[in-house]
């Protein structure tokens, strides 16, 4: 392999690994725009829909109904959360919130451990997805060439729904000024249930992808996902939903690349020094690449 | 239309509203006057049920809004342009004013609206592609007073419409109230520029501390001597060392 391969495959690789970081980043940022709330719980809901999807298959179902069954049950959970755990601490201060996320996760997990034990469980591939292409000398998983493709379609229909839809630009409305968007008469009710739903079901994409992509499935898995989504959106701008994607990419970028540049030795510490570059970015970005440099609103 | 009776709301111990009662018949211009923290944003802001009061009853037609919450009394026509404009900045002026249209159905009167809106203040109708954040103060007060237009208020309520902004623009911005006022929109303003408020609405409460101090035709406010010394004399500045800055 030469190395314009290399690079292409490591780009690929990025890209693929990026997908999975920015669309987890955009069901976060969402809400966050909206609520002021870090949900930390997010990350849970690729947990549920991994298990619901591993559970369905275990019934007998279809690969792709599994699939569905799986996006369902994140979905579901996540309105739940919404509308159990946050809804009646709308408008608390942050930390009141990002605690009961907290909460949210310590109980999600803990009810996945008493039921499912906290032993990890394979996550089978299926035959569709177990091949890889290969052209050129390069070999591009199938489970990769899914990832960026469905990226790629979310991110569209998501622009399109976000700029022209009256939900989609409800949603932006409500999340620049909440107090107005009330006032105007925008159902916010129906605006955050919305933003909890698609990025509860953008979790459960992103759960089943994961866990063919790692082939097991464990009740606390859901951890380095939402942090790597939390980094993500930071890197980009909190609370905005093109940084989210564009720090998703970057981070999936930063990870190939310092996997590639890092002496064998130190790649075991690769995620040490991603945050290092994160913490050199903030003091120059403070609100991210993409976040207003603008001080608060008056 | 719209009545209020012995409302009373608390902000943790601070009690904001102590009993205040004002009515608001159809297609009067009615203004509540007052210093900084009298009470007059409260009342708009517990009309709009955003605040909840404590006690009291608050109607609008016949249907009881002290439990109502923002969405619904937007629903029955009660429109709230908050101080501070309080525009969407990062959309577009076009998107500000179709989110205005929120609780209308009729898309192509909305769009008849528009034009309306854009008559009103042509430098709108110049602007709907750009984001709202790069108008200037005055356009992004017009943007706002468009924006609650063309939600077609059977109540519209101003708070503060001419805060910070230049002498010029304020004149405009009350031109366009009067016009409203004389289209028949039932309007309820709150202002500072009490001198303002007096020449073009019919009738005035004068809230201190929570309570309605004096209220009635403008005419006699005018003529009140308090009203007279705290409010309209000599002085060009309002009494609360809120100076008119440029935007």
């Amino acid at each position: 392999m030469n190395t314009i391969q290399y690079l292409i495959q490591q780009t690929i690789n990025a890209v693929s690994v990026g997908s999975l970081y920015a669309l987890m980043a955009i069901g976060l940022a969402m809400v966050f725009g909206i609520l002021r709330l870090i949900n930390f719980a997010h990350g849970d809901l690729i947990m549920v829909g991994s298990y619901a999807a591993l559970l369905s298959l275990g019934l007998g179902a279809p690969f792709w109904t599994a699939v569905l069954i799986g996006i369902a049950a994140s979905t579901l959970v996540g309105l739940a959360m919404e509308r159990v755990a946050y809804r009646p601490i709308r408008g608390a201060p942050e930390v009141a919130m990002l605690l009961t996320s907290f909460a949210v996760t310590i109980f999600l997990e803990n009810v996945a451990i008493l039921i499912f034990s906290p032993t990890p469980r394979a996550f089978p591939t299926p035959p569709i997805l177990s091949g890889a292409l290969e052209f050129g000398g390069l070999r591009i998983s199938a489970v990769d060439v899914l990832a960026i493709l469905v990226a790629a379609v979310v991110l569209v229909l998501l622009t399109f729904f976000i700029r022209r839809s009256e939900a989609g630009v409800g949603m932006r409305a409500a999340s620049q000024d909440l107090l107005a968007a009330r006032l105007m008469g925008i159902n916010i009710n129906r605006v955050i249930v919305m933003a909890f739903a698609i990025g509860s079901a953008l979790a459960g994409v992103v759960g089943i992808l994961w866990s063919i992509r790692v082939g097991k499935i464990d009740p606390l898995m859901g951890f380095y996902p939402v942090l790597k989504a939390f980094v993500a959106s930071v890197i980009g701008g909190l609370g905005s939903l093109p940084g989210a994607v564009l720090g998703g990419y970057v981070l999936g970028f930063l990870e190939i690349l310092l996997q590639g540049l890092l002496p064998s030795s130190l790649t075991p510490y690769r995620d040490a020094f991603v945050f290092i570059i994160l913490i050199v970015l903030l003091l120059f970005r403070p609100n991210g690449i993409l976040g207003s440099t603008e001080k608060e609103k008056i | 239309m719209l009545k209020l009776e012995d409302i009373n709301v608390q902000y943790g111990n601070v009690r904001a509203l102590k009993g205040i009662s004002l009515e608001v018949r159809e297609g009067e211009l009615v203004t509540l006057l007052g210093a900084n923290g009298a009470g007059k944003s409260t009342t708009l802001m517990t009309i709009s049920g955003i605040l909840r009061p404590r006690s009291g009853h608050i109607t609008f037609e016949g249907h009881d809004l002290a439990r109502a919450g923002a969405y619904d009394v937007v629903q029955l026509g009660i429109i709230h342009c908050p101080e501070g404009r309080r525009i969407f900045g990062g959309l577009t002026v076009f998107e500000n004013l179709r989110m205005g249209a929120s609780r209308r159905q009729d898309r192509r009167a909305v769009q008849a609206d528009m034009d309306w809106v854009c008559a009103l203040f042509p430098v709108l109708g110049k602007r709907l592609t750009q984001t709202g954040a790069t108008l200037s103060g005055g356009e992004q007060q017009m943007l706002a007073i468009g924006r609650a237009l063309i939600a077609r208020p059977r109540l519209l309520m101003l708070d503060e419409p001419s805060l910070g902004l230049a002498p010029l623009i304020v004149r405009d911005i009350f031109n366009v109230i009067q016009q409203l006022h004389s289209q028949g929109v039932t309007i309820l303003l709150v202002e500072q520029n009490a001198r303002q408020a007096l020449q073009i609405a019919d009738r005035g409460y004068l809230l201190e501390t929570g309570r309605v101090v004096l209220s009635g035709p403008v005419a006699e406010l005018r003529a009140n001597p308090e009203i007279e010394r705290f409010y309209l004399g000599g002085s060009a500045l309002p009494l609360d060392g809120k100076h008119p800055a440029g935007t």
